[in-house]
């Protein structure tokens, strides 16, 4: 019987064959980490022994509260760059690179047949470029920066077949959404997820990235596209070395096969409090917002960024709004400068800020007080992720958060095409 | 090898009844958290359960919050393993890396009963009882490994400290 590209990457890791269900430890190509790397490295000193096995496979991204808002993140930033000197980490980003999840794929460390594992709950977002990338806790993050091995459980997969063409104003953000909608926020528990069929290819590294990121949200262990032209093109320049790309074989096994017509869908808005109640634009438009979040992990990248120039061009956002715009790295900012995008957004009113998470896990730059409403384009609605536990939190993609910006409440994109 | 009874649940037990989130934020050690293990459930359980006991379940045991003490309670009970159709993914790497085994065997769920007397063979990837003996997928060494150490961070550390 095939295997699918995630049996590949993990059989060849682990020197023989594996199929789904397995448990296997294997040495990883990558470490990820990121502002939590500060209570990582006190699990680390507990294990008594002085240096990290393999410095060079550890990436630190400072990502989560950049600039430090506090004294507290402050000194967790501090042990992190004294931590990073004394074990000779050479991939060490400090606050001004972006979004971990945005950097790795640009820096070229998420490459096609790779194992990533990250101390954050979105690292399936590398299955974007073909590799196997998974989310691990604090205490294994440690244990793996001392032993260089982790253990796994090989996932089963389930396939989601792509047909169509988005019609305009609909994106992969709504894709994701609608899929989690149906579906359920378990709808891929514990398993691999294959975006394939005839419309995969078409989608952009961008759609695949946000689509991969979402997959956490559906329960995945890992997300992915099989890597084509477009991943090989998108990488040059970018990989930091070899890597071997795996696909999945046409007779492998998968636990079950969902198909989607892109063409069918419309904008989708996840409302409060759960990533899983999930209506279609009607349903909510009009709903009047205090703030809109423009950027994450999910969609902060020059795409997004110019989806949602596109509306504001001639346009001004809402008086009763506050606009948060967050490229999501320093290169999508770079190029945001360049294509004109960000002027747009200055122009229309936006707030534009520091690439980095921003208010999206609550923390600083934008919190929420009680009664608050506002439309993010960030991957969770949870109650009080971004400040007060009587504030909410919409989700929609890029041109839907720049329409309700510009009507000052929850509005339809493709009204203002 | 040991041996132990049987306690038997349904699908999807959560996190919440294994263990209740009025307590997740106090600091309990975990003969503490044992206490409250399956409160919401089994009020039975906690005053009953002997060391040894194997917890056999449906599918998605473990599903909701990511919460270590949903794990850490039943080690401190006394479970040597949790045997179910399928299990939450974060609940299951919990449960390995705090020393509990997460077993998966449809047959032995189909067939065990609460009270059952069953025996665990894990070099063998068995667990028996008067029912048969029902086979699940043999655990790596290195996962009997960190169960028998009692948890990850003591099992790296013993590692650590051989080399
Ligand atoms: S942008 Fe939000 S979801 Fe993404 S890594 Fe940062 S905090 Fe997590």
């Amino acid at each position: 019987m095939g295997k699918t590209l995630t049996e590949k990457i993990l059989g060849r890791k682990a020197g023989k064959d594996v199929q789904a269900g397995e448990v296997i430890t294997v040495s990883p190509d990558t470490i990820l980490s990121h502002d939590n790397s500060a209570a990582i490295i006190q699990e680390f000193r507990k294990l008594g022994v002085k240096k990290v096995r393999a410095p060079e496979k550890i990436v630190i991204v400072l990502d989560h509260i950049v600039p430090a808002s506090d004294e507290k993140y402050a000194q967790n930033h501090k042990s992190i760059r004294e931590f990073v000197a004394e074990q000779g980490i050479p991939h060490f980003f400090d606050i001004n690179a972006g979004i971990c999840h945005q950097v790795l794929p640009e820096q070229g460390f998420a490459l096609p047949g790779k194992v990533i594992v990250g101390s954050d709950s979105h690292t399936p977002s590398y299955g974007a470029l073909g590799a196997f990338a998974t989310g691990i806790g604090r205490t294994e993050t440690a244990c793996t920066w001392a032993t260089d091995e982790i253990w796994l459980r090989v996932p089963e997969t389930m396939r989601i077949d792509l047909s169509g063409r988005f019609r305009a104003g609909v994106f992969a953000k709504d894709l994701s959404l609608k899929l989690i909608g149906d579906h359920g926020a378990e709808m891929a528990n514990y398993k691999a997820v294959e975006f394939a069929g005839p419309a995969a290819g078409d989608l952009s590294v961008g759609a695949r990235l946000t689509l991969a990121n979402m997959s956490a949200e559906m329960g995945a262990k890992t997300g992915y596209f099989v890597p084509d032209e477009k991943t090989l093109k998108w990488l040059e320049g970018r990989a930091r070395g070899p890597f071997v790309v795996a696909l999945s074989d046409p007779d492998a096994r998968f636990e079950s096969i969902l198909a989607y017509d892109l063409g069918a869908l419309e904008p989708q808005v996840a409302c409060p409090h759960t990533v899983d109640n999930v209506k279609p634009i009607g349903a909510v438009a009009g709903k009047p917002v205090n703030q809109v979040l423009i950027g994450t992990c999910t969609n902060g990248r020059l795409e997004d960024l110019e989806a949602a120039a596109a509306i504001f061009k001639g346009r001004k956002v809402h008086s009763g709004v506050r606009v948060l715009v967050i490229p999501a790295s320093w290169e999508v900012y770079r190029e945001a400068l360049k294509s004109g995008a960000l002027a747009v957004l200055v122009d229309a009113g936006c707030v534009i800020l520091n690439s980095g998470c921003g208010p999206c896990l609550g923390a600083h730059e934008g919190i929420m007080a009680a009664g608050e409403i506002c439309l993010s384009t960030s991957n969770r609605n949870f109650r009080g992720r971004m400040g007060h536990r009587d504030s909410e939190i919409y989700l929609a993609s890029p041109a839907t958060a720049a329409a309700t910006a510009v009507a000052g409440k929850i509005a339809d994109p493709r009204e203002f095409a | 090898m040991s041996q132990g009874k049987v306690w038997k649940y349904g699908d999807n037990v959560n996190t919440d009844v294994i263990f209740p989130g009025r307590y997740t934020y106090q600091i309990m050690p975990p003969e503490e958290t044992a206490k409250h293990a399956l409160e919401d459930l089994d009020p039975e359980f906690a005053g009953s359960v002997r060391s040894g006991d194997v917890i056999v379940a449906g599918k998605n045991f473990g599903c909701g919050s990511s919460r270590e003490q949903a794990a850490a309670c039943l080690k401190g009970a006394g479970v040597q393993a949790v045997v179910a159709r399928s299990f939450a993914r974060i609940y299951f790497r919990n449960a390995i890396n705090l020393g509990l085994a997460v077993l998966q065997c449809d047959e032995a769920v189909d067939a065990l009963e609460k009270g059952d007397a069953v025996e665990l063979d894990f070099a063998k990837g068995e667990i028996r009882s008067a029912k048969g003996a029902f086979r699940f997928l043999p655990l790596p060494d290195f996962v009997i490994g960190i169960l028998e150490a009692g948890g990850l961070l003591e099992y790296t550390k013993k590692k650590l400290a051989k080399e």
